[in-house]
């Protein structure tokens, strides 16, 4: 037995000659017919003109090298040829790939159509469409989830069952509150400093620069330290609840609370929720000092405010309502956030691939949602007058 | 085979591997033949996936070599190990799909990658690897979320044969099997082996897989390997290969 060593032969070619008598077809088949040189004689063997033809040999006795591929093309165009009405009165290959080619021609089948057209004006249609219908499903999902839970807590507020878990709760709270610390002052930090250069350089035109100081107090109280916090927690936050419930699901983790007879709610939402929406407001509260501490930086180097005068400044310019504005918006982002972070995780189906595109979702859909309800409250401010 | 001199496939001298500061392969020594089917068993934890992986380069021993067609694989380039990856197929735990492709597009992977095929021979190709594992058409289309353990380890094969590999590595081929399936399993490795004239390396735990498809046995204990025959490693003083072939489940299987 030949044993031919892929590194050091030069590939043989596969070769093929097709004769043709008065009424019998004959091929002759040498060389290597193999998986990797099948691209060469494939189109060669579709080509073959059967007609006025009613006797076909296939000789593959010459064949040096024959795997699965070189057999089924064999295969194959022995079969085209039956179905074509010839009789096959030879078909042979070296004795040692009998067996294989017997393997072969035992599971021969219609091989599956797959190939499908992409790119037809139809499919562009038909996309659209589906992903409007997802789109409206996905939003009657989230709405009706929220529904749910905020009954399901809002009940065990009326009838206190002890299901708020005390320990995973403080633990959710250390996660999403105290470990973002440093992340969301440091932003804050750095873009209360831009809004006090942006102020300093815009209002020093109308030589109003002191001003700045209202527009930080104001800008960074109101709206932008509530804003950046949640939009930071949700990157964070949200994201880490999809992934944790979805690998949870992956692992039949979820299936075993349930049978355990574990409230699903209970155990994984309502400590990562309600640890959120305790956690969003004093995260909110740290923002806004860490955003004033920026602004005052940028004061004190720029227009040489110090700190005291600065103060003065911000305590004319702002009333505890513009705090209490922009702190009261914190808890309603972090529900928002919260359950669309656990609402995702549930959706997760059971392969690696869904975790990595609902957390994604997740991120995008609790970001989206913060703002909308920013401009909601914005409209229902000004209603108010406040 | 018949009296030709054996060739070997895959040649193990000293290996040794540490996993964090616990050492699982003490100097071990392998040699694999052409054409057989070589078991590796050992206790869970003794390192045996470990060992596969070494062999195929995915993870690199603290000392000894690991030849593979006379191949260096420790000191093989980005190009020439590629070349030997065609020439080797790797089944693993749970068939490892790629779980964003169907069926079909999964067996496909390595001939899109290695050859020039066109999307229809390829098609052909994938029903005939199908059919050769023993899964039906319709498997093709569906992703593998959508299958069975059982026909995961099938399409897996499906997709480790899809070049006609002359060595293929199968890691617990049949656990997590009813038994049934892993007899149909056991069957189908034995057949495609002869007809395909396979060298398989298979790490199992299943005796009655050892049995059914196993020329040659290695076992794995303390970091060591002994190699031999269901027969020859009864006879071993060894008191975990004792347990392991004379224990209620060996005699059970080993019986029949």
């Amino acid at each position: 037995m030949v044993i031919t060593d892929g590194f050091t032969s030069t590939e043989p070619s596969p070769s093929l000659e097709i004769s043709r008598g008065a009424r019998a077809l004959r091929l002759v088949a040498g060389g290597s017919w193999i998986a990797r040189q099948a691209a060469m004689i494939d189109p060669q063997l579709r080509a073959i003109d059967v007609r006025g033809m009613s006797e076909a040999q296939i000789d593959g006795s010459a064949i040096g090298e024959l795997d699965s591929t070189g057999g089924w093309l064999l295969v194959r165009t022995k079969l085209t040829f039956e179905a074509a009405g010839l009789r096959v009165t030879l078909f042979q290959v070296p004795e040692r790939y009998m067996a294989l080619l017997a393997l072969i021609e035992a599971e021969h089948v219609v091989p599956p159509i797959e190939v499908e057209e992409r790119d037809t004006l139809k499919a562009f249609l038909e996309r659209i469409g589906l992903a409007t219908h997802n789109a409206l499903i996905q939003a009657v999902g989230i709405l009706s989830y929220v529904g749910r839970v905020t009954l399901e807590w809002l009940e065990s507020i009326y009838h206190p069952r002890g299901n708020l878990r005390v320990t995973a709760l403080v633990h959710q709270i250390e996660e999403v509150g105290i470990n973002a610390l440093p992340i969301v002052g440091l932003l804050i930090f750095l873009i209360g400093v831009v809004l006090a250069y942006l102020g300093i350089t815009q209002l020093k035109r109308f030589g109003a620069e002191v001003l700045t100081v209202d527009i930080l107090g104001a800008g960074l109280l109101r709206e932008v330290g509530v804003l950046i916090t949640a939009i930071v927690i949700a990157g964070r936050s949200g994201s880490a609840f999809t992934a944790q419930i979805g690998t949870m699901k992956v692992n039949e983790e979820l299936d075993a609370m349930q049978t355990i007879g574990l409230n699903l709610v209970d155990v994984l939402i309502l400590p990562r929720v309600v640890g959120l929406v305790i956690a969003l407001p004093f995260l909110t509260l740290y923002a806004d000092v860490m955003g004033l501490i920026g602004g005052a930086t940028m004061c004190y180097f720029d227009l040489g405010m110090t700190i005291p005068a600065f103060m003065r400044e911000l305590h004319q310019a702002v009333s505890v309502n513009t705090f209490v504005v922009g702190l009261i918006k914190a808890p309603v982002f972090a529900y928002v956030i919260g359950m669309v972070g656990c609402y995702e995780g549930m959706n997760v189906e059971r392969n690696a691939g869904s975790v990595g595109k609902l957390t994604t979702r997740s991120v995008v859909e609790s970001i989206f949602l913060v703002i909308v309800l920013d401009a909601g409250f914005a409209i229902l401010f000004s209603f108010l007058g406040i | 085979m018949g009296g030709e001199a054996k060739e070997t496939v895959i040649q193990l001298r000293g290996v040794v591997n540490r996993l964090g500061g616990r050492t699982i392969h003490d100097h071990v020594d392998l040699d694999v033949y052409r054409g057989e089917v070589l078991g590796v068993v050992g206790g869970s934890g003794a390192g045996k996936s470990v060992l596969l992986r070494s062999i195929v380069g995915l993870r690199r021993p603290q000392a000894g070599s690991i030849e593979v067609f006379g191949e260096d694989v420790l000191s093989l380039g980005e190009a020439a190990l590629r070349l030997l990856q065609v020439r080797w197929g790797i089944l693993f735990q749970d068939g490892a799909l790629f779980s964003s492709q169907t069926v079909a597009e999964n067996i496909q992977v390595p001939l899109r990658e290695y050859t020039a095929m066109s999307q229809s021979l390829m098609n052909e190709i994938a029903a005939m690897k199908l059919s050769m594992v023993g899964l039906p058409e319709d498997t093709a289309h569906k992703h593998p979320s959508e299958l069975s353990g059982g026909m995961r380890k099938r399409a897996g094969l499906a997709r480790a044969l899809a070049l006609d590999p002359e060595l293929v590595f199968l890691d617990e081929p049949t656990s997590g099997l009813d038994p049934i399936s892993a007899t149909q399993f056991d069957n189908l490795v034995r057949d495609l082996q002869k007809s395909l004239n396979l060298t398989v390396f298979m790490v199992t735990h299943d005796l009655d897989t050892l049995k059914a498809t196993a020329d040659r046995i290695a076992v794995l204990v303390n970091g060591r390997l002994t190699v031999g025959t269901i027969d020859s490693l009864r006879q071993d003083k060894d008191p975990w290969i004792q347990e392991y072939f004379s224990g209620p489940r060996g005699r059970a299987a080993l019986s029949s």
